[in-house]
């Protein structure tokens, strides 16, 4: 059963295991161990961000193309919820029509690019997907009257999905409220779409995308029209980055260029591939896990390690929670230099 | 005699200028192994390229069992029946041995794009291709990361790819070049195997005399890119084209 979920590719590690598997506990029980609106917060979003990771590393990691437009899709995602909710108000069938319309056009973005651009060589390939990228962050600024601009949308969900919502039920001494039924929305969507991937990636399709990032000519040569698997899998990838946009834009009942679309995301969606490992979607629970963590908690941990060096020269200044974004560029480029395959390729190559 | 498998019909391609392959014309029967020889730069390797579709004809036809396949594509060229192995080793070194055949024979069988089924449980594409490793006795290696295989295994494996494509013409680039005295005969014997077949269509590019009395058919000699020679292989190799060929003087007006 649990290789049949896992399609056959575990973490084939023992200490690797016990990370997911510290992960997968941590997330599916949030709510119980760590009360708080901000630990709720964090966790949703690492669940959002395995995914949306994952399906990057989809095309960077198994089919070897480069795209920048992630963002695009993933900002699909989220203002199809957001502009099907503002017209026909906050009811489940907005919920889905507006997930399911804005999949539509990521994937139907993502096959024009993939048509038009596949055929050319990788570094012209990345530099459509920059160009779209921007020219769609253009588009949802200007057309306020649609995606209110910068200021973005604040987003109507049904009430059953709102911390003003709250059943007569207490689970292990916490009461349970729609906030709380919204993340179990957000972290069973998110397993699924995950165990998706992960059959994705190990399913003869897989192997194809592996075989043409190895060698395309050669794929080609054994019958493998490259073009096809290459517009399959950027489709794949932006439907599933859609998705996520939609959660992402469920949960937090906003939807703005900084949330969704702006080229800080891109980066960090980079950054967590990286730091996880490429070419393993494992890579992205782990990689995810840790960015998001860090973004959220190592200002207060160099906060407290700053204190606690106060009467020292020099080094409370150095751990001052201002400079976190050094730390955190100094922790990608450490983990880059010890860990080339990611954190996960690492583990593996331990066995 | 048999009609042909392949065929070129004036085949040309230029480069600018540079006619590389001019106006060759040849055809190929099921169960004859014809070498095809000629200096460096002859144009031996383009017209295997124009044949699996790598690079484009610039005028003449291709035909394949009577059908023009002139205009299709490398891989629709491949689901057609060309299999190639190609002369400089061209496979995916981050997969294992086993991978690299089975994904050839998920290929021929057209399962690429099964996206939700397991391929770990596609049992039959994996004892397809156990086979093939055997035949080209590569089993012990099968679980080894291609790019850590020696030269020679991996000339062996360049072969199994093509066995795995079980094409009706089986195109060889100097199968054994690089290979040490005792490893070539495997090579020699699986090429001798895919000979017997008479079915099977071999052309094989090839420098060295005594692979080629050894199996040969038939010889066709190229130089800059025109065909100047083709009968058996006797005649061919006594005949003066090859002899001022491969002594390196010019040849007189053909």
């Amino acid at each position: 059963m649990v290789r049949f979920l896992l399609s056959g590719d575990g973490p084939r590690s023992l200490v690797l295991s016990v990370i997911v598997g510290a992960i997968f506990l941590a997330l599916a029980l949030a709510p119980f161990l760590f009360p708080g609106t901000r630990s709720l917060e964090v966790a949703a979003r690492i669940a959002i961000f395995i995914v949306l990771v994952a399906s990057y590393d989809l095309l960077l990691g198994y089919a070897g193309i480069v795209s920048f437009a992630h963002t695009v899709f993933f900002g699909l995602g989220a203002y199809g919820v957001a502009i099907a909710t503002s017209n026909m108000g906050r009811t489940w069938g907005a919920l889905a029509s507006g997930t399911l319309a804005g999949t539509a056009v990521a994937v139907a973005v993502a096959f024009v690019i993939a048509l038009f651009s596949l055929r050319v060589r990788a570094i012209f390939f990345a530099m459509i997907t920059l160009a779209v990228a921007s020219a769609v962050a253009v588009l949802v600024s200007q057309l306020s009257w649609l995606t209110g601009g910068e200021d973005g949308m604040n987003i109507q969900i049904p009430r059953e999905l709102t911390p003003a919502f709250r059943l007569e039920t207490e689970v292990f001494g916490t009461r349970i409220t729609g906030r709380i039924l919204n993340y179990y929305l957000v972290f069973v969507s998110c397993t699924v779409l995950f165990l998706l991937m992960l059959r994705v990636v190990n399913s003869p399709f897989g192997r194809v995308l592996q075989a043409i990032r190895e060698n395309a000519f050669r794929a080609e040569a054994v019958g493998y029209r490259v073009v096809i698997y290459r517009t399959v899998a950027t489709c794949l990838s932006a439907g599933i980055a859609a998705l996520a946009g939609a959660l992402f834009a469920i949960w937090l009942r906003y939807v703005g260029p900084d949330t969704t679309l702006s080229s800080e995301i891109m980066i960090d969606i980079l950054l967590m591939v990286v730091i996880g490992g490429m070419g393993t979607v494992w890579g992205a629970v782990v990689g995810a896990t840790i960015f998001v963590l860090a973004q959220n908690y190592l200002q207060n941990l160099m906060k407290s390690a700053s204190d606690a060096t106060s009467a020292l020269p020099l080094v409370p200044d150095l751990l001052n929670p201002d400079r976190w974004l050094l730390w955190l560029g100094v922790l990608f480029i450490l983990s880059v230099y010890f860990f080339p395959s990611g954190i996960v390729g690492r583990l593996r190559a331990r066995g | 005699m048999s009609s042909p498998s392949l065929e070129t019909r004036a085949l040309t391609v230029r480069f600018g200028g540079h006619v590389a392959v001019n106006a060759v014309s040849c055809a190929f029967r099921p169960g004859e192994l014809t070498a095809i020889v000629g200096p460096n730069g002859a144009g031996k390797t383009t017209w295997f390229n124009l044949i699996s579709g790598q690079i484009a004809a610039s005028s003449g036809q291709v035909m394949l069992g009577g059908r023009d396949i002139t205009r299709l594509g490398v891989a629709a060229r491949t689901h057609a029946g060309i299999g190639r192995a190609f002369q400089l080793t061209n496979l995916f070194p981050a997969l294992t041995v086993l991978e690299n055949v089975r994904l050839v024979v998920q290929a021929r069988r057209g399962a690429g794009l099964s996206l939700l089924t397991m391929a770990a449980s596609r049992r039959d594409l994996t004892a397809e291709a156990e086979d093939i490793l055997d035949r080209v006795r590569l089993s012990s290696q099968a679980h080894q990361l291609v790019r850590a295989l020696p030269h020679g295994d991996q000339r062996k494996l360049e072969v199994a790819l093509l066995l795995a494509l079980r094409p009706r013409i089986y195109m060889f680039d100097e199968p054994t070049a690089g290979m040490s005295v005792d490893e070539a005969p495997v090579i020699l014997g699986l090429i001798a195997e895919i000979k017997a077949d008479p079915a099977a269509t071999v052309l094989l590019v090839e420098h060295k005399m005594d692979v080629i009395r050894a199996l040969a058919d038939r010889i066709v000699v190229l130089h800059n890119g025109t065909l100047v020679a083709d009968g058996n292989p006797a005649e061919v190799m006594a005949s003066d084209i090859v002899q001022e060929a491969y002594m390196g003087r010019e040849i007189e007006d053909v």
